[in-house]
């Protein structure tokens, strides 16, 4: 035993060095040196999920179900182990809409709901405020344990420790809960203070393991030996006393979920927050903790079994007793001063986190949307707003201890533990469905609520009741009206499980077939279509998406004056001006009022007061177009549009682009072509002209002079016929061309053969050689295949060349050469002559049309147009035709005929 | 027909050379020929004609470019230059007179205009 003096003064000591740090945390923060912001501090102050209820109840779980008490632990590793799909998209929000609870962050959601707000606070309270009954008994029973005392749900309340205990608390919650109004709701001398104690009573419940475990017995391998041959403690040690797979289940999943909504723990892990980084190193800091506070358990509750009689005394206290009956009284003390930082961490934090709900989502919207209120409220409103959270925590705490002396030792308090988590549970649905799934409505989100809750009430709460002898028992045995289908725990006949997770199967099958059913029987509104974007999407889009959503008109001062009431006009204008700067004005006077300034004059008073009451605020003093839901969709659908649509216009200016090129090119050919076509006008009519001039000037002389002597007569007629022979092959030639460009020439086609064709040309040609004293040969071979082409083309396009060959041979010995040979693509024919050569760069030139040579006599006399001609019809044949030439070393203009054009060729082979 | 003036006949069509040497020579001109451009810039240097009868189109360098030369030379400027051609359209025409050419005749042309022609560049100048 310990003198009542001892434990009560070694608490008080501890709730002085509590306050200390707090008011450290406090100050620090004060002096902006945040103690908390540390990922550390931040994984400890999580472990707030480990109470009074685990920290004495694990060895008793353990004693009853040997492994069993895990899954409470394994739940919250999983949700850390992917808190970077869930727990971070919590913070993110949370964050950027200064969502203040869980009550807040659900009705924000649903289109910031008062109706949900209040009901989620409402649920929460009735769901936890036992929870904290609980913990006050801990605390309470353990002492009675301690001092010899009875527990205190006998004797005088006012001799009872719960009472002065809850008062403590409330009174400590009340200076680090409620210091003052923060616009951000953070509270960091309180999570230093909890960090700390996380720390306590992981340091005692070590050191209470170690103790146990290495000096009451001999470590442990003594100890396991021992339970293994204990006939009652065996079992313990296998997996078979420690549920079926559906109970290990469904307690994970329950435990998954608590750790989320738990009021207490989303004010920790999100709230509280001060950087998203550190879930980082809480994801393995968080379950590393878990594991070293449960690593003693089966030691702690196997060395009590073994210790004591059977059924003497109440493993739950095995951690206090069994240091104790050792002699350990320091140990003891230690334990002690352990459990209750367990306790007192949660009782703080979650009436921290009530008191804030019932006052941000219950009482202010209701006082806000009061006109009486609003006539005699006081201008400064700071005041009340702490009074109703001081109020709150003191109703909370009282209204915990009011259930710790009713229920006592009952059955519903024992198992309050997981039937509050079953509670909390019912608003994952909402919570999470909304932060994933656009088409959850708050009517959902209401049914859903309703229905899980009522499910919970009904074959958890009521059943738990009805153990604690306040209800007939013949209501759980029979069930309601005794219809057999009704029974609490054996709904519908299904009950071959534990009743948590018969509850939890029932509670979340109502609750998420509700959710979903009624949220797809109508779709959102449009408030509710703004923020499930916003929800939804936090993790890709800007938090200030939320602004797209308003419309109206606000006056600056309004919204100034209203949030000063709240806030403070000093910290009002501080943030005022952060924000003017942050949007690159000078001065507050100067920002637009617009709706990204009303969004953040919203969340800056949504901070302090919670979304809801937030948002009837800032309604009162702004004038608001209400959005149809068509719009809301617009403007969400308008982000993708625009960007659908500027990729659709950078498609069309890069069609248009093409377009222009195309047209451009388009346009240049054109222009090329009537370039082309007018420098063929030009160019006749100056080829017609030149002959033309000659003749005229002859016969002018000729008629005006009849005296010019014969000779000279002779010769000027001479002149005068040659230029008409030019006129008229001139003439000929562009009707040709012109024919054979427009496709309209006729083709006679004839077999060829080519020897034939080049030696009767020889004779009609070879006189245009001789002409220039020049000698012709032929080089042609036994046979070549006989083609089926236009004879008389070929005769042109061969006349053509020998007579450009003959003009361009020199004077003196000048040679041209036909030579006729079979190549790989057919017949092929080469005029060579052994004139001036022409210069690579004019070698295409030439068979452009009038673009000639010059001969060696320095003019040619060509048209100008005999090699296009030819090309044309080499061409029309499927041949080509082309010069190779060397300056100074003649030119060899050659032409080839495709052998497709071989009449047969089994006669081509046998001719060669 | 006192003084005998001189001029220069630059074309590379022979017949025409032919026909208007012909009939400079009729008229009492002393006449020289030139095949190409560049030679009739050197013959206008070397012989100092009075009057050019000057076609556009030659081999090596064109008739503008003769007459542009021959305008931009103050020692050669006094040389009239009578610009014939037988791409008749308007641009050679006014490309021609604005290079400085004294005239312009398009081909063919009439003897009897190119005489008269040629006696009136001549005859201002007496």
């Amino acid at each position: 035993m310990l003198s009542s003096s001892v434990i009560v003064g070694a608490s008080f000591a501890y709730l002085v060095v509590l306050f200390g740090v707090a008011l450290y945390g406090d100050r620090r923060a004060d002096a902006g040196r945040s103690l908390i912001a540390n990922p550390w501090v931040y994984a400890l102050s999580l472990a707030v999920y480990c109470t009074a209820w685990t920290y004495y109840g694990s060895v008793g779980r353990a004693a009853t179900t040997g492994l069993g008490f895990l899954p409470v632990y394994l739940g919250p590793t999983l949700v850390m182990g992917v808190s970077w799909l869930v727990l971070l998209k919590m913070v993110r929000i949370s964050k950027a809409y200064r969502i203040t609870s869980i009550a807040d962050f659900i009705a924000s959601r649903y289109g910031k709901s008062r109706l949900l707000a209040s009901m989620v606070t409402l649920f929460a309270v009735i769901g936890i405020v036992p929870y904290i009954a609980l913990q006050l008994k801990a605390v309470s029973s353990e002492y009675g344990l301690l001092t010899g005392a009875h527990p205190g749900t006998s004797g005088d309340w006012y001799r009872d420790t719960a009472l002065y205990m809850a008062l403590v608390l409330a009174a400590f919650t009340m200076i680090f809960g409620t210091r003052h109004l923060d616009a951000t709701e953070r509270h960091e001398g309180m999570v230093a203070a909890i960090a700390f104690e996380s720390i306590v009573k992981l340091v005692a419940f070590l050191a209470v393991g170690v103790v146990v475990t290495y000096f009451i017995f001999d470590g442990w391998e003594d100890l396991f030996v021992r339970a293994a041959i204990a006939p009652d403690l065996a079992p313990l040690l296998s997996l078979d006393m420690a549920g079926s797979k559906a109970d290990w289940f469904a307690l994970t999943v329950l435990s998954a979920l608590a750790f989320l909504m738990l009021p207490r723990q989303f004010q920790i892990a999100v709230v509280e927050n001060v950087d998203e980084r550190h879930l980082k190193r809480a994801t393995w800091l968080f379950p590393l903790y878990l594991l070293l506070i449960n690593i003693f358990v089966l030691p702690i509750a196997l060395g009590g079994m073994l210790r004591f009689p059977a059924d003497v005394i109440d493993p739950d206290s095995f951690v206090l007793t069994l240091p104790l009956a050792e002699g350990y009284s320091t140990l003891t003390l230690l334990a002690f001063i352990g459990g209750l930082s367990a306790a007192t961490s949660m009782v703080i934090v979650e009436t921290i986190a009530l008191s804030t709900m019932v006052c941000n989502d219950l009482v202010m919207p209701l006082l806000l949307s009061s006109q009486r209120f609003r006539r005699w409220a006081p201008h400064d409103l700071t005041g009340l707003l702490l009074l109703i959270r001081r109020g709150a925590i003191v109703v909370i705490l009282l209204l915990g201890y009011l259930y710790f002396r009713l229920a006592g030792q009952a059955y519903a308090l024992v198992s309050i533990g997981l039937i509050s988590f079953a509670a909390v549970v019912q608003f994952a649905p909402a919570l999470l469905g909304g932060m994933y799934w656009r088409g959850a409505t708050r009517n959902g989100a209401v049914a859903g609520l309703t229905a899980g809750f009522c499910v919970w009430l009904y074959t958890l709460l009521l059943p738990s009741f009805a153990k604690s002898g306040w209800l007939p028992m013949t209501f759980v045995d029979s069930g309601m009206f005794g219809i057999e289908l009704l029974m609490p725990e054996r709904l519908f006949g299904f009950g071959d499980v534990n009743a948590t997770t018969h509850a939890l199967f029932w509670s979340m099958l109502a609750n998420i077939g509700a959710f979903v059913t009624v949220s797809l029987w109508r779709p959102p509104t449009a408030v509710e279509a703004g923020q499930a974007s916003v929800f939804v999407d936090i993790l890709k889009r800007e938090p200030r998406g939320a602004a797209r959503f308003w419309r109206g008109q606000a006056k600056i001062d309004d919204l100034l004056a209203l949030l000063a009431r709240f806030l403070g006009a000093e910290r009002v204008r501080t943030n005022f001006l952060a924000y003017a700067h942050s949007q690159g004005v000078e001065q507050i006077e100067d920002l637009e009022a617009d709706g990204h300034l009303v969004h953040f004059a919203e969340t800056l008073l949504a901070g302090a007061i919670g979304s809801v009451s937030a948002r009837v605020m800032i309604a009162s003093v702004v004038q608001e177009e209400t959005l149809g839901l068509e719009e809301v969709m617009n403007i969400l659908d308008e982000a993708s549009q625009v960007r659908a649509y500027s990729r659709e216009l950078e498609e069309k200016s890069q069609a248009l682009q093409a377009a222009t090129e195309d047209l451009r090119a388009a346009n240049e050919r054109l222009k090329e072509l009537d370039r082309v076509k007018d420098d063929f006008m030009s160019s006749v009519t100056h080829e017609l002209r030149t002959p033309l001039t000659s003749i005229r000037a002859f016969s002018e002389m000729l008629l005006d002079d009849p005296k010019i002597d014969l000779a000279e007569r002779k010769r000027f007629l001479g002149i005068i016929v040659e230029e008409t022979e030019r006129l008229t092959r001139l003439v000929n030639q562009v009707l040709d061309l012109a024919k054979i460009e427009s496709g309209h020439a006729q083709w006679h086609e004839t077999d060829v053969d080519l020897i034939e064709l080049i030696n009767h040309v020889a004779t009609t040609a070879g006189q245009l050689v001789r002409n220039r004293q020049a000698e012709l040969t032929l080089e042609l071979p036994v046979s070549v295949p006989v083609l089926r082409v236009d004879r008389d083309r070929l005769i042109q396009v061969l006349t053509n060349l020998i007579g450009n060959a003959a003009r361009f041979v020199p004077d003196e010995g000048g040679v041209v050469r036909v030579v006729l040979s079979e190549s790989e693509v057919g017949v092929r024919v080469d005029v060579c002559d052994n004139g001036p050569g022409i210069p690579q760069e004019v070698q295409s030139e030439i068979f452009e049309k009038f673009r000639q040579a010059s001969g060696s006599g320095g003019k040619p006399t060509g048209t100008g147009l005999g090699l296009p001609i030819s090309r044309q019809i080499v061409e029309q044949f499927g041949g080509r035709l082309w010069v190779t030439s060397r300056p100074g070393e003649g030119a060899v203009f050659s032409f080839e005929l495709p052998r497709k054009l071989a009449v047969s060729t089994g006669e081509s082979d046998a001719q060669g | 027909m006192t003084q005998s003036k001189k001029i220069l006949i630059a074309d590379d069509e022979p017949n025409i050379v032919i026909s208007l040497e012909f009939l400079m020579k009729r008229e009492g001109f002393q006449v020289s020929v030139a095949g190409d451009g560049e030679e009739a810039i050197a013959k206008i240097r070397s012989e100092s004609p009075d009057l050019v009868l000057l076609d556009v189109m030659m081999p090596k360098k064109s008739g503008f470019d003769v007459c542009q030369e021959v305008k931009g030379d103050p020692a050669l400027s006094a040389t009239r230059i009578l610009m014939l051609t037988a791409k008749g359209r308007d641009t050679e025409m006014a490309k021609g007179l604005a290079l400085g050419a004294d005239a312009y005749m398009t081909k063919p042309f009439s003897t009897k205009d190119l005489v008269d022609q040629v006696k009136q560049l001549l005859g201002s100048d007496a």
